[in-house]
């Protein structure tokens, strides 16, 4: 995973509400059996329009999108979270986040900002015509009209992303403490271990 | 201290807590389709690993895949992703169910009737619908691919403790009236994002009077109010239904499982973070307006005044207008949400000795192989051939519409599927999301109907 520290650059005011991860990336892209490419497609449909907001000169390769409550909601594709980083998103600011979104964005480094809706009201405002600043170390957004809008992470993601450290690669470090719960498991639920065929007595 | 049966689930899978309220919870089993799998285990075999408990997973093709003619399949993609999947289990060991495996279906289908499923255990998947295997008092989740990765690496995974939300639903439901009416008046009421950061327990006597496949469609649709996760504790009708399944334990081993399956509930004077109560007599059967799962209103209502204008120019509809009586093209029934047996049976029942309407396709998708086997030697294909619609092979099929299933631009369609979002259905498709019994019912009369007064 790349670092995240501090950004600075444009923010896409989106704003939409509810937006679903059809709408980030539709089914019919998902028989891709890589990571790279998608965000050619990403918000295929809204992108019909050659008016839209992300094809905008101002706002292509922007950083930032700014977005309505609730946003990644739907499918669970990682798909969507690979589009927007491969369009170059790496800061997604929200009233609220879809939680299996969440993870998967987190995964791709992209870093979730939950802020008050008047707050994103402002940095909409903000974002039409300047730069905002996203500080993950300070946890904080500010604009050049000094707004300052502190954000709550979660401290794993959070060290995760400053470090850019794997999360598989973390927990291969407890792989005692997994061998042990497993010889747990095969003793109280015998029943568990043998997915795969009919247990017996 | 009392706790929830969310609680207690959690708790008996830490490997290791954390400072915060995270945990690395034990995953004992996991599903795998050709969509959401094939980057995983690319990424698997990039870090020079192989999955540490093959015998935990269980792999099939369901979202691509074609419902008819797919011996081979047209699509070279959807034909080279299902080879993959297939390919990727071989070398992993891991069981894989072929296209002509009678027992091929959608992954939240195969899971319960195999046994696969069980109570009290962790099951993932990476697709949202995994919420269904919740019916059976799992702690069930969907993921995205890095933690299907995750977990085929270290059979571990790093997860946030949910607020618990309990739903208590009672009173008996009326004719017509099923348990998809019951979960579209829930997110209808909470909205798309209502219950996002909860985990859902379903309680209540209309909860345990519903057969498991009924339960199942409760649980199935939680993720379109927000929350991953939707919990039933096990009782008899659960213990019932596992039985003999072809993945169930046996003797001894069933009556200790039994034993502990007994203790999944909630403490009597367990503590939820949030209530919610609903009257099952009150609810009526549930027709979605707009574009997302929450825009849902009764067959009898209308579409509602503060409808935003988005949706309604994307459905062609205008506030105030009525849903009965609205005409349809095109009719699905099927999908993880209503593509069982006993939804089959219902849609049957209403198509029985009718045809489906001039002009309009009516398509029906069981959910599996087993599924599909059982209905025939029920009867039921020869019911839906005779009334006009289409048999078909199982599938995901029109409801994420990635293979040859899907709507032409404009085209409206009743759906028991899960999702009416835009596109979904295909490019500009317009979808109506329903009961089985509804969705027949605007098969053969051509219009959104209340299935009640048919």
């Amino acid at each position: 995973m790349q670092p995240f520290h501090t950004l600075t650059g444009t923010a896409v005011p989106f704003g939409a509400e509810n937006v679903d991860t059809d709408a980030i990336i539709p089914a019919r892209f998902l028989k891709t059996v890589t990571r790279a490419g998608l965000g050619a497609h990403a918000f295929a449909t809204l992108r019909e329009d050659p008016a839209n907001i992300f094809d905008a000169p101002q706002n292509r390769g922007a950083p930032i999108l700014i977005a309505g409550d609730n946003f990644g909601c739907g499918s669970s594709r990682e798909h969507a979270p690979w589009a927007l980083a491969d369009m170059g998103f790496r800061v997604v600011i929200a009233p609220s986040f879809a939680d299996i979104f969440a993870g998967n964005a987190f995964k791709n480094g992209i870093l979730l900002v939950a802020l008050p809706q008047e707050q994103i009201d402002r940095l909409m405002e903000v974002a039409a015509d300047q730069p905002l600043t996203v500080d993950l170390e300070n946890q904080v957004v500010t604009t050049p009209y000094q707004d300052r809008f502190a954000f709550a992470v979660d401290p794993f993601r959070k060290d995760c992303l400053l470090n850019g450290s794997d999360e598989i690669a973390l927990t291969e470090a407890l792989g005692q403490d997994i061998a042990a719960f497993e010889t747990r498991l095969a003793s109280a639920r015998p029943w568990v271990g043998g997915a795969a065929a009919r247990v017996a007595a | 201290m009392p706790v929830t049966l969310y609680d207690r689930l959690w708790d008996a899978h830490v490997v290791a807590a954390e400072a915060d309220s995270g945990a690395l919870l034990y995953i004992d089993r996991m599903l795998l389709h050709e969509v959401s799998s094939p980057q995983a285990f690319a990424g698997l075999r990039e870090r020079g690993l192989r999955p540490r408990r093959a015998a935990a997973h269980l792999a099939v093709a369901d979202h691509a895949v074609p419902t008819r003619a797919r011996h081979p399949i047209a699509d070279p993609q959807a034909r080279a992703q299902v080879a993959l999947l297939e390919a990727n289990c071989a070398a992993a060991g891991i069981e894989y169910l072929a296209l002509d495996d009678a027992r091929q279906g959608i992954v939240h289908v195969i899971g319960p009737e195999l046994g696969f499923t069980l109570p009290g255990i962790t099951l993932v998947c990476g697709d949202s619908h995994t919420a269904t295997h919740g019916a059976f008092g799992a702690l069930a989740f969907g993921i995205g691919t890095s933690e299907i990765e995750s977990v085929l690496a270290t059979q571990v995974l790093r997860q946030q403790r949910a607020r618990t939300l309990r739903v208590r639903i009672d009173g008996v439901l009326g004719q017509g009236v099923s348990a998809k009416d019951v979960i579209l008046t829930l997110i209808g009421r909470i909205g798309a994002g209502g219950a996002a950061g909860f985990a859902i327990e379903y309680a209540g006597s209309t909860v345990s009077g519903m057969s498991m496949e009924a339960r199942m469609t409760l649980c199935n649709m939680t993720i379109e109010a927000g929350a991953r996760i939707g919990l039933i504790a096990p009782d008899d009708t659960t213990f019932a239904y596992l039985k003999g399944r072809p993945r169930a334990p046996v003797d001894a081993v069933w009556e200790a499982a039994v034993a502990y399956w007994r203790t999944l509930a909630s403490d009597p004077v367990a503590v939820f973070d949030r209530e919610i109560a609903l009257d099952a007599a009150a609810i009526a059967p549930q027709v979605s307006w707009g574009t997302s799962p929450d825009q849902v209103v009764a067959v009898d209502g209308v579409v509602p005044a503060g409808a935003g204008k988005g949706a309604l120019a994307y459905m062609g509809l205008s506030a105030g207008a009525p849903l009965a009586g609205l005409a349809i093209d095109r009719v699905f029934i099927g999908s993880c949400t209503n593509g069982r047996i006993e939804d089959l049976r219902a849609a049957a029942a209403v198509a029985q000795g009718r045809r489906v309407a001039d002009g309009v396709t009516a398509i029906v998708v069981p959910g599996s192989g087993l599924v599909k086997r059982t209905a025939e030697a029920e009867g039921l294909r020869d019911i839906f051939i005779a009334a006009g619609f289409e048999w078909r092979e199982p599938g995901c099929s029109l409801c994420v519409a990635m293979n040859d299933d899907r709507l032409d631009p404009g085209q409206r369609c009743a759906s028991t599927s899960n999702r009416n979002f835009e596109g979904r259905q295909g490019i500009g498709a317009r979808t109506h999301l329903m009961s089985p019994a509804m969705a027949a019912a605007a098969a053969v009369t051509g219009v959104i109907t209340d299935v009640r007064a048919l």
